[in-house]
């Protein structure tokens, strides 16, 4: 499978939401570890807002709207760092493309290079600060690699490198959140946000499989 | 933890339904969001939007009102409001003439604000920020910029009203309000934690006998944890530090605020300031004004912070104005 149309990319988001949701639990234990222990309640209330946004909003004229409804339900559900920074990973690599109705590896690439651009901008994190960066930029690095793959090889890549990007986070002390004053204190525990990166990315890999 | 709430999820919600329709002559809510407005503010000047995580209160719903912000945008507990609400709220009171945004310096409330202040400018809203950093034990002097915005946030919203109301332009406003903020320091200190509302877990940990100097709001690391120590000891050594960070010199025209953090009572807030009034007249300091109360907190967490503000002619002249809301009111100063 080459390209995913309108309800496919519609299925798919929801499915992601689902899966967010349903790791509400885990996300809340992770973050506990080092943080507040709010992102699994944060996530999970920003993705329940974003199921309830698509569905409400169907039909969908195009994809653009799809990923722009996505982003703003979490935006303006969660508040706090989280929100913007999760949102923009929908919204981010919207900025200059044209309306889609379809939806193909290397366009879906782009916009996630775009997201990545954006909320390095807008959060100030690079690489080995033990934020969500740690895995999406992997993840997409990862996809770069892979021109005009199908979805599923460009999905299992993108999560396969997600998921060493949360086991690299282990190993750093961090730069942002309340992590942050833990010191080297934070070594040997996995980030929250890189680890709702990964259950993103892999939802969305099952989605493309079972399809 | 026995909290006076129905459920943890509409706590900010509710709080306003109840602030809101008790002082309803004052305040209108934007729609039914978690935001208001002051319905008697001065209309063709800057208008003045504050805001952040809601569970600090009287900060941020009791600093609009009559020569203070003109509206709140108000977040969940311990987490910045959104950018559309945000913008909303702007919407609410432009006039015209820009709207200032006043707002503690966190990566949060950062990141929501500036996406606000683009969504403004898609509404032809014209805006600008002063990002509240008064917290000196939370980053060294050569990082200001990261410090965390704690009970210096008061004065910074009183005198960038004042002067707003005053007429001022907005890069006027933005100007007044940034040197307020470079003259302003704080630094607390904790006795107990607090908690939010709805979960059943302290924000830090903190024994029985220990104090932290310089611990955040929201129970962030600070400077030292010691063992508890009368008044005068913990005062003395706070004060030092706030001298020594503000180079403090006799003569200098001071303003003081000393905080509660929640559930510290008055009767001890008074003792501290009996123990620094001490020493701000043996250094020679000219003590314009004090203020004792609770101001900014962070629930029933235990503390007190001490913020100074260095006054020159400008500053006192809108430090000096009258205010008035249910939780901050005082008379013009001669």
């Amino acid at each position: 499978m080459k390209e995913l149309n309108l309800q496919q990319t519609m299925d798919m988001l929801m499915e992601v939401c689902r899966a967010v949701i349903q790791s509400k639990q885990l996300l809340t234990e992770v973050d506990s570890n080092i943080g507040d222990g709010d992102h699994g309640i944060g996530m999970a209330g920003g993705m329940e807002k974003a199921k309830a946004a698509l569905a409400e909003g169907a039909p969908f004229a195009d994809i653009n709207t799809l990923f722009k409804t996505t982003g703003m339900a979490m935006i303006n559900t969660m508040g706090g760092a989280s929100g913007i920074i999760f949102g923009s990973m929908f919204l981010g690599g919207l900025k200059g493309l044209e309306p889609i109705t379809v939806l193909d590896g290397n366009t879906f690439t782009r916009m996630m290079r775009g997201a990545l651009s954006a909320i390095k901008a807008r959060g100030k994190a690079e690489m080995g600060d033990k934020t969500m960066v740690d895995a999406l930029e992997p993840a997409v690095l990862a996809m770069e690699k892979l021109p005009d793959a199908d979805w599923v090889t460009l999905m299992r890549a993108a999560a396969d490198a997600a998921k060493t990007g949360v086991e690299n986070t282990k190993m750093f002390v961090a730069k942002f959140g309340k992590a942050q004053y833990l010191g080297e204190r934070a070594i040997g525990f996995q980030d929250a946000g890189a680890t709702s990166v990964f259950i993103i990315f892999n939802a969305m890999y099952e989605f493309v499989r079972l399809h | 933890m026995k909290k006076i709430i129905n459920d943890g999820q509409n706590v900010v919600a509710e709080m306003l339904s109840g602030y809101l329709s008790a002082y309803s002559r004052y305040y209108e809510r934007v729609g039914n969001s978690n935001a208001f407005t002051y319905k008697n503010r001065r209309k063709h000047k800057v208008s003045i939007v504050i805001g952040g995580g809601s569970g600090h209160e009287p900060l941020f719903i009791g600093f609009v009102g009559k020569g203070l912000a003109d509206a709140a945008a108000c977040g969940n507990i311990f987490a910045s409001p959104n950018p559309e609400l945000i913008m909303k709220t702007a919407q609410a009171v432009d006039e015209g003439c820009g709207v200032l945004f006043l707002y503690g310096c966190y990566a949060g409330d950062n990141m929501n604000f500036d996406m606000a202040e683009e969504l403004c400018a898609l509404e032809d809203i014209q805006t600008a920020h002063v990002r509240i950093w008064d917290d000196c034990a939370s980053a060294p002097k050569e990082r200001k910029e990261t410090r965390r915005g704690i009970a210096g946030d008061v004065y910074v919203i009183k005198v960038a009203a004042a002067a707003a109301d005053a007429g001022y332009p907005l890069d006027e406003v933005v100007r007044i309000a940034e040197k307020a903020r470079d003259n302003i320091n704080t630094i607390g200190l904790a006795t107990s934690p607090g908690s939010i509302p709805g979960l059943d877990k302290p924000t830090f940990e903190l024994g029985a006998d220990e104090i932290e100097f310089g611990m955040g709001l929201h129970g962030e690391p600070g400077i030292e944890r010691t063992k508890m120590q009368p008044a005068a000891q913990l005062v003395n050594r706070m004060y030092d530090e706030l001298k020594k960070e503000m180079l403090l010199q006799a003569g200098q025209q001071i303003a003081v605020l000393v905080n509660g953090l929640g559930s510290t009572t008055l009767l001890e807030l008074n003792i501290v300031y009996h123990e620094l009034a001490k020493h701000l007249t043996a250094d020679g300091l000219d003590v314009h004004d004090v203020e004792i109360n609770q101001f900014c907190t962070c629930q029933e967490m235990g503390g007190f912070s001490i913020t100074i503000l260095k006054l020159d002619e400008e500053l006192k002249r809108f430090y000096d104005t009258a205010c008035y809301s249910p939780y901050y009111a005082r008379e013009a100063l001669a």
